[in-house]
């Protein structure tokens, strides 16, 4: 295309589009008009239902005004405490055996074979919900904690082992490398050349990582794997909105606190 | 350098002995805790089913395979539902956690003092709830259905994209802002041609980012009544037709699979 001043001269300026192939563009854009439209289709709403809900979900929102923090405190101090155990435990056992898989899924360290074994457990971790796996883990182990904090220990594998190992795939080569120079076994040589390093990161990812087991631990209870989301069932089905408030402030207070306790300890190691 | 003198023999350590001690101390604490946890959850587990476990396992799998493939007939609607929930769920949410991330930004807020607060204080509060949660109550307020499904995700994806938005709002480039400004532009002029084009790319990775969460959130909120696939997941397992629900674990395997490829394929493109 000629693009000269002269030809510039009196035409209004227009804005660059976002996707420059036009074709492509009107494509997408009305595929997605006719998608949305389809998708809304085939959404039968019963306005009826949803409008009889409106005076619910009025006392809902009221009943957040006036939480009710008494009347089951037992039951919400029980589930809250067993909500930290499965947190705490899982988190450090999902770590001790996130770093083994870690090592293995990084290309620089592992060899092939390794490395692909490593990979697909990550890969599997993954793709499986929690909600899922606990639902086979209750199956397999019985109600109570224990299928709990084996599904936020799988998880936790795959989260961290996967951002671990690609931290350890951008590492500095060099320092391992001098580390390596000085006649080092393989296991000082993870330990001196390559710990140090992702060090920071690892602290960083535990630390997230254990405010999002905590929040996945409030709902492992709603298909029997322990926890505080066993008392929150339990309520919404008696239609206690206040206790459901209760329950759910607290939730929030404590995600909160965490993320800034991880806030302040993620700012100091980097 | 902290050195050890042993026997007049120079050692190299990494650490001196005050510091070895501190540490020493805190992962022994951090060792207690984890016993005492571990002996609660011990308490509470019958270590008999534990030991059957292996039994347990075998036989399930033996009663869950072959799928039974006729069934793939009958998933076509529900897998749909779970599209439309995840689809129109990421739609809603980017419609509110626009505005909110405008408001939450430090360099766009109306006020520090009043407003800034309030958006932050929505993002954490849905951000926090898991949208299992949300579709629990929302099931109980609007009946159950994909309606409450796509609502559940909608509002739990507010937060979460809210959040990454306003941050990258903050790290915006300002001379550009100031170039806009500079040209006599009101404050929407200064949004629209400032602001909006240096966070489209983050604004789409985040759409993308997000629809891919929700895909495979959607697959489990029919345990709760809200519609999609976890629906006949539940009712599978309700009436335990193992086969059936190997099949449904092997089409949500799937869903997952295609939505990260699409996922990872279109921030590949933005980036």
């Amino acid at each position: 295309m000629n693009v000269t001043l002269e030809t510039q001269i009196g035409t209004p300026w227009k804005k660059p589009p976002f996707i420059k192939n036009s074709t492509l563009r009107w494509g997408l854009l009305i595929i997605a008009v006719v998608y949305f439209f389809m998708a809304l289709g085939s959404m039968d709403v019963n306005w009826n239902r949803v409008y009889q809900g409106l005076e619910r979900g009025r006392r809902f929102v009221a009943a957040f005004l006036h939480p009710d923090f008494g009347s089951r405190a037992s039951d919400i101090k029980e589930g809250m405490m067993e909500s930290v155990i499965m947190t705490v435990t899982s988190t450090v056992v999902g770590i001790a055996i996130s770093i083994p898989i870690a090592l293995g899924a990084a290309r620089n360290i592992a060899p092939l074979p390794v490395y692909l074994v490593c990979r697909f457990i990550i890969s599997i971790s993954r793709a499986l919900n929690e909600i899922i796996v606990a639902i086979l883990f209750v199956a397999i182990f019985g109600f109570g904690p224990l299928a709990g904090f084996l599904t936020l220990s799988f998880a936790t594998i795959g989260f961290l082992a996967k951002l671990l190992a690609e931290e350890i795939e951008d590492m500095n080569k060099v320092q391992a490398e001098a580390v390596k120079a000085t006649g080092s076994s393989w296991l000082q040589w993870i330990n001196f050349g390559v710990q140090p390093q992702i060090m920071p990161r690892l602290i960083g990812l535990s630390i997230y990582r254990l405010d999002i087991n905590f929040r996945e631990s409030a709902v492992l209870g709603l298909v029997g794997a322990g926890g505080i989301g066993a008392t929150l069932n339990t309520a919404f089905d008696r239609y206690e909105f206040d206790t459901v408030a209760a329950i759910l402030l607290i939730i929030i207070v404590v995600v909160m606190v965490l993320e800034y306790l991880s806030g302040i300890i993620r700012a100091r190691v980097q | 350098m902290p050195i050890n003198d042993r026997n007049g023999v120079k050692v190299w350590q990494v650490r001196d002995r005050n510091n070895q001690l501190i540490r020493w101390a805190m992962w022994m604490a951090a060792g207690i805790i984890f016993y005492v946890s571990w002996m609660k959850i011990s308490d509470q587990t019958t270590w008999f089913f534990v030991y059957d476990a292996p039994r347990i396992a075998a036989d399930i799998g033996g009663r869950a395979l072959p799928p039974r493939w006729g069934y793939i007939s009958q998933l076509g609607k529900p897998i749909w539902d779970t599209l439309n929930i995840a689809t129109l769920g990421t739609v809603f949410a980017l419609m509110m956690a626009v505005p909110i991330a405008f408001l939450a930004a430090r360099n766009t807020t109306p006020s520090k003092l009043f407003i800034r607060p309030i958006a932050l204080l929505v993002i954490v509060s849905t951000r926090s709830i898991n949208s299992l949660i949300w579709a629990l109550l929302l099931v109980s307020i609007i009946g159950p259905g994909v309606f409450a499904g796509m609502i559940a995700i909608s509002i739990r994806s507010i937060g979460f994209c809210a959040k990454l938005l306003y941050e990258a709002i903050e790290e915006i480039d300002e001379t550009q802002v100031e170039a806009i400004t500079a040209t006599g532009a009101t404050r929407w002029q200064v949004m629209v041609y400032g602001i909006v084009p240096q966070i489209l790319p983050a604004f789409a990775g985040i759409a993308v980012f997000r629809w891919d969460i929700n895909i495979r959130e959607s697959t489990v909120l029919g345990l709760v009544g809200a519609g999609g696939i976890g629906l006949q997941l539940q009712s599978s397992l309700n009436t335990l037709a193992w086969p059936q629900v190997s099949l449904i674990l092997a089409v949500i395997l799937v869903a997952v699979v295609i939505g990260e490829f699409i996922s990872a394929k279109v921030r590949g493109a933005i980036i």
